[in-house]
């Protein structure tokens, strides 16, 4: 099963000619993705390494069979792209792009929910389900096959903690990066509920940060609607007011967007969050022991 | 990106908000000049990206030209919430009848703007959210069915705004207002207060104004507008390389890769006992340049005791990122501690690496927390 990406998953890459496209398309299709297309505007007919280049993201739903899209055009362009991949039949869409205008993004979104479509990033790693597909730019060595779902709007804190847990013999059945931006394709709850249905999933980890009230939602989502156990690691308790912490979505507006405050709504709602990635994995490690 | 007063109260009048007439002055004799130019009674502004200007004397009535001066003198160099004022913003004076307020936000959370009136201005809007919420009216645009006349006729007759003269005014207003906030890619647009004239006129008194960075592409007169010299010259020099940076106030300097792992090291160096110096996020990459420049700019803050070089290896393998750490020290002489974490891809192949090399100045340690702590030991 896992979730978003699997053995059914059939990747077109937008911007595949691109250097970034091209080097993690084909890591993507020697981890065992099943990479049917790429799509780049002015060069359909030509292929790299043996996949095939369409000039429009139709082509490569009618010639190619693909159902699910990476997306790595500039900013500028981006918006565009996720467009013309709903609006050719794409139902899963992920975005690595980083630096959308949030007003793009924002309408982006209102346009696509409705369809039904699995919109993630944008600003965000992908998608990878070990042993089956990996979609994005998650360094898949890093982590193992097993039953841990982990959700993040980071990159790297994420490879960090699976990472720790491969080395306490713990692996997941998926990773999901949500991104770091201010209008994220999916929440935390999105995947949350499916990784709630997901059969091969049977404890979560969610890694969240500074900025919005993703965390405080999904706090009331999991005492309400889960019976899976959730563990969290906030980042950003030492960020400042004010200030954008690498992430565009990473900043505390006000009084509100805190670590604090949301490490207090996920306790009140009796999910346990550890202080340090290490301490997460180890708490991820006590919560699988007692209930083995 | 905050625009100031000034700044935003120019984008309002590009979008047709009425904004009293005005001039920018740097010093008291340029704000003499433009009392002088613009007649009559006039409020000297102090320009800075924080509130409470007024409560810490950064606004005063003047009247005429010697009397501009005066205050002027009196409001720069100023130190508000720790900006030092250096730009003033001469008004023509504006009798205050009534004063509302308006704004319209990126709502994150409903993912939608977010439309706020009340007539209770001139106040801290917190306040009036939890003394008197009913009197402030909230009501979020499509933002694909765009703003609807309908919209602001909900908003003034929510709020209970009888005179129709105002609300003509404000209905056009609240129009432009979502203009400018489309037209210009704002994260919040901020009218408080919104005043009306004893003749019953209506204009925007205040300003705040921010633009997202990410858009700013689109809006080169906008980007124009960033003073540099307002922020700390560390930020600045990051900027001009490339650097992402943000200055704290602290002892131990941070570099890792990935803006949620770098926050993460700032946790954990406070969990250590000790103050982080700065964020700075090198990125994806490790290679010799990214990391002279990141050390170039977290040296330059002098409150820097000692380095903490996080770094987890994903598809930048861990040797990789060592052999660029040595040759950036090569490239560079830096005495101040710094303190390696290298974990992921090859991470043991790192760890031999640098320890093989060991210039005297570097420590290389197996977990984050015990880097933190010896990091925090070397800057005290």
């Amino acid at each position: 099963m896992a979730i978003i990406v699997d053995n059914d998953t059939r990747l077109v890459v937008q911007g595949l000619t691109g250097s970034e496209g091209r080097f993690h398309g084909l890591r993507n299709r020697s981890y065992g993705t099943n990479v049917v297309a790429g799509v780049t505007p002015g060069k359909g007919g030509q292929d790299v390494e043996g996949i095939p280049v369409f000039d429009t993201v139709a082509e490569a739903v009618e010639r190619a069979g693909a159902n699910t899209t990476l997306i790595f055009v500039p900013a500028r362009f981006a918006a565009d792209a996720v467009y013309e991949a709903v609006d050719s039949g794409i139902g899963t869409v992920i975005v690595i792009t980083e630096h959308i205008p949030a007003h793009e993004m924002l309408r982006v979104y209102t346009y696509v929910r409705p369809k039904g479509i699995t919109l993630v990033g944008p600003n965000c790693p992908g998608v990878l389900s070990p042993g089956k597909a990996n979609a994005g730019i998650i360094p898949a060595e890093v982590f193992a096959e097993g039953a841990i779902g982990l959700v993040s709007r980071s990159g790297t804190l994420t490879y960090q903690i699976g990472y720790e847990l491969a080395q306490l013999g713990l692996g997941n059945s998926s990773i999901v990066g949500i991104g770091g931006d201010p209008v994220p394709g999916s929440s935390f709850i999105d995947v949350l509920e499916r990784f709630q249905a997901d059969p091969e999933t049977e404890f979560v980890v969610m890694v969240g940060e500074i900025g919005g009230d993703e965390e405080e939602k999904a706090a009331e989502f999991i005492r309400d609607r889960m019976t899976k156990p959730v563990l969290a690691y906030i980042a950003g308790f030492t960020a400042p007011p004010g200030k954008t912490m690498g992430h565009a979505g990473a900043i505390i507006s006000g009084s509100s967007g805190t670590a604090q405050a949301k490490k207090e709504a996920l306790e009140a709602c009796g999910v346990r969050v550890g202080t340090t990635p290490t301490e997460v994995a180890e708490l991820v490690a006590d919560t699988v022991g007692t209930r083995a | 990106m905050d625009l100031y007063e000034y700044q935003g109260k120019e984008l309002f009048a590009r979008f047709g908000i009425p904004v009293s007439e005005g001039r920018l002055a740097t010093t008291a004799d340029e704000a003499a000049a433009a009392a002088e130019e613009l007649g009559g009674e006039v409020v000297v502004k102090a320009q800075v990206l924080t509130g409470g200007r007024g409560k810490a004397g950064g606004i005063k009535l003047a009247e005429g030209a010697d009397d501009a001066r005066a205050k002027a003198e009196q409001i720069l160099g100023l130190d508000i919430r720790g900006h030092v004022v250096r730009k003033l913003w001469i008004e023509r004076a504006s009798e205050i009848a009534k004063e509302y307020y308006l704004s319209l936000t990126f709502d994150r959370g409903a993912k939608k703007p977010l439309f706020m009136f009340t007539t209770q201005g001139g106040i801290d809007i917190e306040e009036v959210a939890e003394k008197h919420p009913d009197a402030l009216v909230r009501l979020h645009v499509d933002p694909f069915e765009g703003f609807q006349p309908w919209q602001g006729r909900r908003l003034i007759y929510g709020a209970g705004l009888a005179d129709p003269d105002e609300q003509k005014q404000i209905l056009t207003i609240v129009g432009k207002l979502y203009a400018a906030f489309v037209g210009t890619d704002a994260m919040l647009t901020e009218i408080n207060p919104l005043i009306v004239t004893p003749e019953g006129e209506v204009k925007a008194l205040d300003s705040k104004f921010t633009v997202d960075d990410a858009a700013l592409f689109r809006h080169p007169e906008i980007a124009e507008m960033r003073d540099l010299e307002a922020v700390p010259p560390e930020e600045r020099a990051a900027r001009e390389k490339d650097v992402t940076y943000v200055k704290l106030d602290g002892e131990v300097g941070i570099l890792g890769n990935g803006a949620g792992l770098v926050m993460s090291t700032l946790d954990v160096i406070a969990l250590a006992g000790g103050k982080p110096a700065n964020f700075c996020d090198l990125g994806g990459g490790g290679d010799a340049e990214g990391v002279v420049d990141a050390l170039e700019v977290i040296t330059a803050d002098p409150q820097v005791r000692s380095i903490f070089f996080n770094v987890f290896g994903g598809i930048t393998r861990c040797d990789e990122v060592a052999r660029g750490i040595l040759a950036a020290l090569e490239r560079m002489s830096i005495s101040h501690p710094i303190v390696v974490r290298l974990d992921g891809t090859n991470a043991e192949e790192g760890r031999r690496i640098l320890a093989e090399a060991s210039p005297d100045n570097l420590h290389v340690e197996p977990t984050m927390l015990d880097a933190a702590r010896r990091a925090v030991e070397l800057a005290a």
